[in-house]
C-alpha cells in the first residue's frame, strides 16, 4: 500500500486534523489548481491507483468533483450510487462498503445521510482509506478544505478573520466543519439563525449566535450562506414559509452593502436563488461560489494524493 | 439431614435486617433456616468469603419470545438470568404478538416453567397491540399471571388514555409502568440532546421529552389516586420531580438502570452503537442526580431494561442502531459499585434488587425468611473478571462493557434449593 502523506490515514473530518495537516492540504491543492487550468488536464500522480465514489445521497458537485480529482492525477476512479432504503440502511451499507473493499482500491470516498458512517466503516474495512464526503450532519471536510483555499486567494490568511454562517446550521455538517476549523485555525464564526435551526449546545464552540442577520452584519469578512433544504418547512416546523426565511435570513444587496466593501459571499451548493440568496448577490463581484467549485477540484486532488499517492511499499 | 447447606457466607437478607456471617440451609425447595447448623447435609456449599443473599429480582426485561426469538428466547434469557444471580425476572410485554392477551401470558410462564431456572413474571400490556387506544383486559391478563401493565418501548402517549388506564389498574389494585417519553419532543432522535449530539451532528432526545410526560403523569395520578412507576429513570429533572410527588403523598415508584448511573452521554462520543438506549444515557448531573434519587431511598429499585439486539440492528451507524442493551448479566458488578462509592449499604442495595421490586409487586420473592423459596445468589463482592461478550449468556452482544474489568462475581445461583448457575456453568 502507498504511504500516506502528512500522518493521515483517512480523512473522517476536520476533527482530529492539525493547523498543519489542513494547511499542508490546502497548500498543496494550491499547487494543483494549475493542471486544472491547463489545456492538458492530466498528471501521472495516482497512476495505478484505484478509487471509488460511494455516494448514498444525491450529489452532482461533489460526486463530479472528487471523480474529476481522480481523473486528472489518472487514478482509475468508478462511480457507485448506492440507494438506501429508509429503514434497514445499515446493513446495505456495511455488505456494499465490504464488498467494494474486497475489490482492492486505494481509497473508498463515502456520502451517506448517517452521522460517523467513516468512522463506523473503519473499523471493518482494513486496508482501504476512506474520505468523507458528507456524513449526515456532522461533517464534511473537503468542503471546508476548499472554501479555506479559496480564501487563501482572496483575503490572504484567515486568522482573525470573521465568517458569518447563515441558515441551517442544525442539519449541516459544512457548518459544523467550520465550526471545527476556526477553533484549529483561529477565525471567528458568527451563526445567524433562528433557534429552531440552531442544535441545542452550539455556543460550546465559542462562536457568536446571532437570531437578528442585520446586526450580525458589520464587522464580517465572509458571508457563508447555507442552502435550505425546504423540506424542513413542512416536516419539522422550522420556519413558516421561504418567503418570510427569505427575508429574515437572505441574503440581499441591502445586506450585503451593509456588511461592507470588503466582504466576500460563499455558498456551498446547491443554491436556492430566492431563498437564501437574491440573484444579484449570488452573481455579484463579491461571490466566490464558482471559485469554491473550481477549487474543490484541486483540494480533492491534494486529499487523494495524501491517501494514496505516496511512495508504495511493495 | 438437610438439603442444602451454605456455610460461613455473609448473609444479607435486607427482608429480615439480617447480616451477619453464618449459615443457610434448605430442605424441600425452602428456606429451612438462617444461623448457625449442626448436623448434616447432602450438599453443602462453602460460602466463606462470599454473600449469601436472596435471589436477585430484575422487573425490566424484555425477552423477545415469542416472536423474535433470534436475538433472545426465554431460555437464553434465563441462563443469562441465573448467571447475573438473578432468580424473577418480570418481563415487557413487547413480544410479537404482544402480551395484550392471556393466552400469550400463559404460553410465556408455560415455557419459563418448562426451562425451569427462574421465575418469570410477566407484565402485560396496558392497550391492545401497545397502540395506546384501547385498554387491554387487565384483569384477565391479570388472573393468567400479569403482575403489572406497561406498554414499555412506547409510552401511553394519550393523556386520556393514559388518565383510564391509572383509573381503571387502580380499581383493581394493579400497578401501571410508564415508559416516560414525549415522542413528539424526542423524534429521531438517537442520543441525548446536547454538545455531544451538537458535535456528533446526530439528532438528540431533550430531558424534556422524560420530564414533560412524568409531569403529565404525576398531575393524572395525583387526580386519579392510582399506583404509578416510573420505568428506566434517568434525569434530574424526572428524579426531582418523582421526590416531590412522593412527598406530597402520592402512590409514585421508580426503578433506576445500572447504565444510568454508571455512564454517561460521554459513551457515544466515537458513535458507539452499543451505548445507545431509550432513554438515552445523559450528562453527568443526571448520572448524579439519579444516584443521589437511589442514596435517599426515592428510586426504590434497581432493574436492567435488559434489551438483547442481534448485531444486524446494532451495526449499522449510531443513528439506524435498535435501542437497548443487554444487563442481566452486568446488573451485580455495576450495581456494586455504589456499595464500594459508599452511596448504598450492602444490605440497602440488594434491597433494590430483590425485596424492593419484589413488595412492590407483590410477590413472595426476595427473601430468605423460612418457608419462603430457597432462591439464593451467592456471590463475591471482589473477584474481578474482564466482560467479554461472546461469553455472555445472552444471545444479545449489545453491551458497552465489553472488554471493560468488572469487579463483583455470581459464584452460585439457586433455585427453589437446586443449584442451577455454579461458577461459570448453567446446570
Amino acid at each position: 500500500m502507498p504511504q500516506p502523506l502528512f500522518g493521515l490515514k483517512h480523512l473522517f473530518g476536520i476533527a482530529g486534523l492539525s493547523r498543519d495537516q489542513i494547511e499542508s492540504l490546502v497548500n498543496m491543492g494550491d499547487e494543483f489548481i494549475d493542471i486544472n487550468s491547463r489545456s492538458v488536464k492530466k498528471a501521472p500522480t495516482l497512476r495505478g491507483r484505484t478509487v471509488i465514489n460511494l455516494f448514498f445521497e444525491n450529489s452532482t458537485r461533489t460526486r463530479t468533483s472528487f471523480e474529476i480529482a481522480g481523473k486528472r492525477l489518472s487514478a482509475d476512479v468508478i462511480n457507485i450510487s448506492a440507494s438506501t432504503s429508509a429503514t434497514k440502511k445499515g446493513e446495505t451499507l456495511l455488505d456494499t462498503a465490504q464488498t467494494l473493499a474486497a475489490m482492492q482500491p486505494h481509497v473508498l470516498i463515502i456520502r451517506h445521510s448517517v452521522a460517523g458512517t467513516c468512522e463506523f466503516l473503519a473499523d471493518y474495512l482494513d486496508n482501504t482509506a476512506l474520505i468523507n464526503a458528507g456524513d449526515g450532519a456532522h461533517e464534511h471536510p473537503t468542503q471546508i478544505l476548499t472554501d479555506l483555499l479559496t480564501l487563501k486567494h482572496n483575503i490572504g490568511s484567515i486568522e482573525g478573520k470573521t465568517m458569518t454562517i447563515v441558515g441551517d446550521i442544525s442539519h449541516s455538517r459544512v457548518a459544523r466543519s467550520h465550526l471545527i476549523a476556526a477553533n484549529i485555525l483561529g477565525y471567528k464564526v458568527r451563526l445567524v439563525a433562528p433557534k429552531t435551526l440552531l442544535p441545542s449546545h452550539v455556543r460550546n464552540y465559542g462562536c457568536e449566535v446571532f437570531h437578528d442577520f442585520d446586526a450580525a452584519l458589520e464587522g464580517t469578512d465572509i458571508l457563508y450562506m447555507l442552502r435550505v433544504q425546504t423540506e424542513r418547512l413542512t416536516d419539522n416546523c422550522c420556519f413558516p414559509s421561504t418567503r418570510e426565511y427569505h427575508e429574515a435570513y437572505g441574503l440581499n444587496m441591502q445586506r450585503l452593502k451593509a456588511a461592507g466593501d470588503h466582504c466576500m459571499v460563499m455558498h456551498p451548493g446547491p443554491m436556492n436563488r430566492g431563498v437564501e440568496i437574491a440573484t444579484n448577490v449570488a452573481d455579484s463581484m463579491k461571490s466566490l461560489i464558482l471559485e469554491q467549485v473550481e477549487h474543490g477540484v484541486a483540494v480533492r486532488m491534494a486529499a487523494l494524493t495524501a491517501l494514496c499517492g505516496g511512495a508504495t511499499e511493495e | 439431614m438437610t438439603d442444602v447447606l451454605i456455610t460461613n457466607g455473609r448473609v444479607i437478607d435486607p427482608a429480615n435486617h439480617i447480616d451477619e456471617v453464618c449459615d443457610v440451609w434448605v430442605e424441600d425447595g425452602k428456606i429451612a433456616g438462617v444461623g448457625k447448623f449442626e448436623g448434616e447435609a447432602t450438599h453443602t456449599i462453602d460460602a466463606t468469603g462470599l454473600i449469601v443473599c436472596p435471589g436477585l429480582m430484575d422487573m425490566h426485561v424484555h425477552l423477545r419470545e415469542p416472536g423474535e426469538e433470534w436475538k433472545e428466547d426465554i431460555e437464553s434469557g434465563s441462563r443469562a438470568a441465573v448467571a447475573g444471580g438473578i432468580t424473577s425476572i418480570c418481563t415487557m410485554p413487547n413480544t410479537e404478538p404482544c402480551m395484550d392477551h392471556a393466552g400469550i401470558v400463559m404460553q410465556v410462564i408455560a415455557r419459563a416453567k418448562e426451562v425451569g431456572l427462574c421465575n418469570l413474571h410477566p407484565i402485560g400490556a396496558v392497550s391492545r397491540k401497545l397502540e395506546g387506544r384501547e385498554l387491554s383486559e387487565m384483569r384477565e391478563l391479570s388472573r393468567a399471571g400479569a403482575v403489572a401493565f406497561s406498554d414499555d418501548g412506547q409510552p401511553i402517549w394519550h393523556a386520556g388514555v393514559m388518565r383510564k388506564a391509572l383509573e381503571y389498574s387502580s380499581s383493581f389494585d394493579f400497578l401501571i409502568i410508564q415508559h416516560a417519553e414525549e415522542k413528539q419532543l424526542t423524534q429521531g432522535g438517537a442520543i441525548n440532546e446536547g454538545w455531544i449530539s451538537t458535535q456528533l451532528g446526530v439528532a438528540g432526545m431533550p430531558v424534556e421529552g422524560e420530564d414533560c410526560m412524568i409531569a403529565r403523569d404525576i398531575m393524572l395520578t395525583r387526580l386519579t389516586k392510582a399506583h404509578y412507576h416510573v420505568a428506566h429513570i434517568s434525569s434530574k429533572g424526572a428524579v426531582e420531580q418523582v421526590r416531590a410527588a412522593q412527598a406530597e403523598g402520592l402512590n409514585v415508584t421508580t426503578e433506576a438502570a445500572p447504565h444510568h448511573f454508571a455512564l454517561t452521554e460521554d459513551e457515544v462520543l466515537n458513535f458507539n452503537a452499543d451505548a445507545k438506549m431509550s432513554p438515552p444515557l445523559r450528562t453527568e448531573s443526571d448520572r448524579l442526580a439519579v444516584i443521589e434519587g437511589l442514596r435517599d431511598g426515592t428510586i426504590s429499585i434497581i432493574a436492567t431494561d435488559h434489551a438483547p439486539h442481534h448485531e444486524d440492528d446494532k451495526r449499522c451507524g449510531l443513528s439506524c442502531a435498535a435501542f437497548g442493551i443487554v444487563g442481566l448479566e452486568t446488573m451485580l458488578p455495576i450495581a456494586l459499585d455504589l456499595e464500594r462509592a459508599g452511596i448504598l449499604s450492602m444490605s440497602d442495595l440488594i434491597a433494590k434488587m430483590s425485596c424492593n421490586p419484589a413488595k412492590l409487586l407483590r410477590l413472595p420473592e426476595g427473601t430468605l425468611s423460612i418457608g419462603s423459596a430457597a432462591d439464593i445468589c451467592i456471590f463475591d463482592a471482589n473477584k474481578q473478571w474482564v466482560l467479554d461478550r461472546a461469553q455472555l449468556f445472552s444471545k444479545g452482544h449489545n453491551t458497552p462493557w465489553h472488554g471493560r474489568t468488572m469487579t463483583g462475581q455470581v459464584q452460585y445461583t439457586l433455585k427453589h434449593g437446586r443449584v442451577v448457575f455454579e461458577k461459570g456453568e448453567i446446570l
